[in-house]
């Protein structure tokens, strides 16, 4: 079962990135803007303009530019940014493990502060505390990611400075870092204090993406368990002597999860596509704050690049999502 | 006089916001232990309301208005949630109508089988598992081991009731509620149900309620009966006086609408109109004397 839906996926995922490829390399080419005009000055001669596009072979017939550059990436070679002047692999590399780390641990926050809010929430039904527990969720619903960022900017970065305001960590740092997952590798090596940088760092950014998403789950979740705590198997728990809490957390969870994790990977998605503002909001050092200036300055390999990782990361989370809807459905499983 | 197992007197409940719409009518039942007691009436005669109501599990949109559910001489209408919890978990079980919703889908067979032993019996899993284990030979499950590792989905509409019935004997309780427990189960299936059910109580010496639409179910297995019509008792008593003996035009009505194993040539005779009328009138008569006491 397992198997087959990851041969299955991992078929529609290359065609999937390769449709991706292909429209973002036409819209590219037909959307307004030259990647050179934006590189050189003014007073630079039509023959100087000329070398250059030969050089990042502009001048082709767009199929022939579309088959070179496709020939590269399968070679593992996506070619070199305008902008930047460095390989766009390396840059990738780089920048990828900070929206990594950055997604991954508002992801984990959205689903704790989403799992924790649901659970009181249905604890809660019928009394005051769930109207007002639904009221502040709704709220949440409203304020998206970039609202939170600025209003944290303002609040605890101007306001009331407490938190750094950008950057990935104290630029003083000077511990040399073996990979470039520096909240993970510090953790895991004990570097504790340096952890505690990055993750000062990190809280703003990760609270502006986190929130909307927790709310999201919030309510799919308490949905899923209010429908799950009217079933009768709840109702013989119940007759069992079972406590209020063992009844929502052990008895309607394990089947409240299910669609809620099905809806909570599409908005998961969105997590990843609000990195690209947020970091640049918080000049968090990601691939997110890297696709503005790659767009500003019409960099077309380095955007290729991104468009390909950022659809890949789609890909392997929903891929993700679905094999663990799999998992903790028993009759999914078995077949 | 020793207090019976349970005594419901004089309880009264409403339906809806203003509590205008009364379910129960002043209904009186004692249950001895080891009485196998049928709670008998057509669809919305109250059955489950009272079944519900023993076991503190109401709906929000049902009031309990007046009178007494005393199990063992202590009122359970006088304990706060977790008291009544802890009062009933241990001591009264249910056994639901429809198999098919009453297991938790995502939970195995054993874990639905061992969380009260552990919760109320303190056991440890494996004695749980071990418990479960005999449990499952008791109410005669084939390959009980591989029973219990399985899910819910992966047995059969008999077998889970059977699981369902183990379960409501595991903690050794003093009374069993049985709402319906065959009505969504097989023809064929459903003698087996019953005759299960009745070695298990006389096994075990419980007190059984059991809530049934089919006299035919309450002559096979009841001791005692209490007849309902609209939330109000019609007719009480040892079945055998019951069913050969009817006071009430509503239980020889309903006796003659019910086929007969013995007499196959009789039965499904509709239970004529002014019988029905004649219920009627006595409800109204009845609620009539209550608002010119209120
Ligand atoms: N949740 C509820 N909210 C409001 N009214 C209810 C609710 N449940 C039952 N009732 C009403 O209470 C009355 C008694 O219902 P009850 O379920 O006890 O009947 P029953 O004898 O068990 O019938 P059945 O054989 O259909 O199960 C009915 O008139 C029904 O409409
Ligand atoms: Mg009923």
């Amino acid at each position: 079962m397992i198997a087959s839906v990851l041969v299955k996926r991992a078929g529609m995922a290359i065609v999937t990135l390769f449709g991706v490829a292909v429209v973002v390399f036409l819209l590219l080419r037909v959307a307004p803007g030259d990647p050179i005009a934006m590189m050189i000055g003014a007073g630079a001669s039509a023959s100087d303009i000329a070398d250059l596009r030969a050089r990042y072979g502009l001048d082709q017939p767009l199929l022939v530019q579309f088959g070179i550059w496709l020939a590269g990436v399968l070679r593992g070679d996506f070619g070199v940014s305008i902008s930047l002047r460095r390989d766009v692999l390396e840059l990738l590399a780089e920048r990828l493990p900070a929206t990594l780390e950055l997604a991954g641990l508002a992801c984990t926050f959205a689903v704790v502060i989403g799992g924790a809010v649901a659970v009181l929430g249905t604890l809660l039904r019928r009394r005051k505390g769930e109207a007002v527990l639904d009221g502040v969720n709704g709220l949440l619903l409203a304020v998206p990611d970039f609202v939170w960022a600025l209003a944290f900017v303002l609040l605890l970065g101007v306001l009331w400075p407490v938190l750094p305001l950008s950057g990935r960590m104290d630029p003083s740092v000077g511990v040399p870092f073996v990979t470039r997952f520096y909240l993970t590798e510090s953790v895991l090596t004990g570097r504790f204090v340096i952890a505690g940088d990055i993750i000062a760092h990190m809280v703003m950014p990760v609270l502006a993406l986190a929130l909307p998403l927790a709310a999201v789950i919030a309510r799919i979740l308490k949905d899923g368990l209010s429908e799950a705590m009217v079933q009768d198997y709840v109702l013989l728990a119940r007759v069992k002597g079972m406590s209020e809490l063992r009844l929502v957390v052990g008895e309607a969870l394990r089947n409240a999860v299910g669609p809620t994790l099905a809806l909570t990977g599409v908005q998961f998605t969105f997590l990843i596509g609000g990195t690209v503002i947020v970091e640049r909001i918080f000049a968090f050092p990601g691939i997110g704050s890297m696709a503005i200036d790659a767009v500003i300055n019409r960099d077309l390999p380095l955007i290729q690049g991104l468009v390909l990782v950022f659809g890949a990361l789609f890909i392997l989370v929903n891929l993700a999502v679905d094999l663990a809807v799999v998992a903790l459905n028993p009759r999914l499983r078995h077949g | 006089m020793t207090v019976p197992l349970l005594a419901v007197s004089h309880l009264n409940a409403v339906v809806g916001r203003a509590g205008n719409a009364p379910v129960l009518r002043d209904v009186s039942l004692t249950i001895a232990r080891g009485e196998v007691h049928g709670l008998v009436g057509e669809s919305g005669a109250g059955k489950s309301t009272i079944a519900k109501a023993i076991l503190g599990i109401l709906p929000h949109g049902i009031r309990i208005t007046g009178g007494s559910i005393a199990l063992e001489g202590e009122d359970l209408l006088t304990f706060d949630a977790v008291t009544l919890r802890q009062k009933l978990g241990p001591a009264v079980s249910l056994i639901p109508q429809d198999p098919q919703t009453a297991l938790n889908p995502g939970r195995r067979i054993e874990a639905q089988l061992t969380d009260g032993l552990r919760l109320w019996k303190g056991m440890s899993a494996k004695d749980a598992h071990a418990r479960a284990l005999q449990l499952l030979e008791e109410v005669q499950m084939r390959e009980p081991a591989r029973v219990m590792r399985s899910f819910p989905h992966e047995l059969s509409g008999g077998m889970r009731q059977r699981v369902l019935i183990a379960a409501a004997f595991a903690l050794e309780p003093k009374l069993v509620i049985a709402d319906e427990p065959t009505t969504a189960l097989d023809v064929t299936v459903q003698k087996q149900i019953l005759r299960l059910i009745r070695s298990m109580q006389e096994r075990h010496g419980t007190g059984v309620v059991f809530v049934t639409h089919d006299l035919g179910v309450v002559a096979q297995i009841c001791d005692r009966a209490t007849l309902l019509y609209m939330g109000k008792v019609m007719e009480q008593g040892n079945v055998s006086d019951l069913l050969n003996k009817p006071r009430h035009a509503y239980t020889k009505a309903l006796m003659e609408a019910c086929p007969r194993y013995d007499q196959p040539g009789r039965g499904l005779a509709p239970v004529p109109e002014e019988v029905f009328a004649a219920c009627r009138a006595e409800i109204a008569a009845f609620d009539q004397a209550g608002a010119g006491h209120g």
